[in-house]
């Protein structure tokens, strides 16, 4: 049985110390490509969190079936088909929100990171911390995703979460709100280029954060030694 | 022995395919009924847009009529009509923007002059280009009761160009886009003028038993 401890763990190392995007650098595709705005990263980050804790379930569930040189090939079938399905009951039920996420969702197909937590985790896991793990490393995602389209929102269109009631429903328009005067943002942020300058900074205060409390830990190590 | 066990995983790997294979095939099947449904709802919201509920009464998404452009491409005709008579007609028309084509849907009445225009997809620049969207700006509906002659068709530009159409600042391509898919589609329409009241003739049954037709089958 999996302890809480265990899966205190597994929340951290998805939402923090092992993050898909911040700490691996996986699924870079769908980041660079999705977050000219936090909505639109929000709703990306959202569907591949939804695929993710899905999928993750079916490989443990199905690992002791499929043999290790077969492995990636079925990995490819299982995500494909969660991404498939998830596409066209969206596109079916929830219409509105499928106008405005269709688009990411074929993209998640092309995002590496459940194929690393499939190889790494679901397939050593029973079923239940799999499934942890792969929501837990989908909403790290998601926050990853949705800093990164804030960061480039602001700064590039002078907006945040412009749109977020066409997403979220109309409960949430108070999201919706102007930072800088129109017509005053850097257009170049919310454009490619921005998408590697704004993940860059936002790498480089990660790792300012990382290194700080693993400063402060030996500090207090040192003085407990002491 | 090595065959063999490429064997086994051939039967893994196909089983695999088969399991989930027909659990895409049942999600097709409970939802592709609501996906079609719903692909028609959009076309009449959109289509709602360019022609005004008052001068039709009937579903502007089934009557359709499949015309010839000039570059020989189909384009769908939705035709309005009231009581039997064909009273305006809407369709696509696409213009080549800054980055990649820019579809218009574009309503007209029977005398050329525009109901509505709205472009129904583009990938202009965000902030620059995508003023052209009605969400985003009223400059496309400045067309609405414009036609060929009114302006005359060399204003029928973008001011930089010596026409009447204001472009952004920042941003000439996407408006010249615009403004030549719309002249290119009131000329199309003029083009096909006689086909669209031709129309009304002999499709007023055929209109009828469709009309009826759809909605039992909504019902279902």
């Amino acid at each position: 049985m999996t302890t809480m401890a265990e899966y205190r763990t597994i929340a951290r190392e998805g939402l923090w110390t092992n993050n898909g995007v911040l700490s691996m650098m996986l699924g870079l595709c769908p980041t660079m490509a999705m977050t000219n705005s936090a909505t639109n990263g929000l709703g990306m980050g959202l569907a591949t969190a939804a695929v993710m804790t899905a999928s993750t379930l079916l490989v443990s569930l199905f690992r002791n079936y499929f043999s290790q040189e077969v492995r990636i090939p079925v990995f490819v079938l299982i995500i494909a088909t969660m991404v498939t399905i998830v596409d066209m009951c969206m596109n079916a039920w929830l219409h509105e929100l499928y106008k405005v996420l269709g688009l990411f969702i074929p993209l998640i197909v092309v995002n590496c990171l459940p194929f690393a937590r499939f190889e790494i985790f679901s397939t050593k896991n029973s079923a239940l911390p799999s499934m942890a793990d792969g929501f837990f490393m989908g909403v790290g995602f998601t926050l990853a995703l949705t800093t990164i389209g804030a960061v480039r929102e602001i700064t590039g269109s002078g907006t945040l979460f412009a749109d977020a009631s066409l997403l979220l429903g109309p409960a949430f328009k108070f999201l919706e709100m102007r930072v800088l005067p129109a017509d005053t943002g850097i257009l170049m942020m919310i454009l490619p280029p921005g998408a590697f300058l704004a993940t860059g900074l936002l790498l480089v205060v990660k790792r300012m954060i990382d290194e700080r409390s693993s400063k402060a830990v030996q500090v207090s190590a040192a003085a407990g030694a002491a | 022995m090595s065959s063999q066990r490429t064997l086994i995983h051939g039967l893994i790997l196909g089983a695999f395919c088969l399991g989930f294979g027909t659990l895409l095939v049942m999600t097709n099947g409970y939802t592709k009924d609501d996906i079609a449904l719903r692909a028609v709802e959009d076309r009449q919201n959109s289509l709602r847009q360019v022609i005004p509920d008052s001068l039709h009464d009937n579903n502007l998404a089934t009557d359709t009529l499949i015309l010839k452009s000039d570059q020989g491409n189909e384009v769908v005709a939705y035709l309005a009509t009231r009581e039997g008579q064909v009273t305006g007609v809407a369709f696509e028309t696409s213009g080549s923007g800054y980055s990649g084509a820019i579809k218009v849907m574009l309503g007209v009445d029977l005398e050329g002059k525009i109901l509505g225009a709205r472009v129904l997809s583009h990938k202009e620049t965000p902030g620059l280009g995508d003023k052209i969207e009605v969400r985003k700006g009223d400059w496309i509906l400045r067309f609405t009761s414009l036609s060929l002659g009114n302006p005359p068709l060399d204003k029928w530009k973008v001011k930089k160009d010596g026409g009447q159409f204001d472009q952004f600042a920042g941003a000439t391509i996407t408006p010249r886009a615009v403004v030549k898919a719309i002249r290119e589609g009131l000329q199309f329409f003029d083009a096909n003028k006689t086909k669209i009241m031709e129309f009304k003739v002999d499709k007023t049954q055929t209109t009828d038993t469709e009309a009826g037709k759809a909605p039992v089958k909504e019902i279902n």
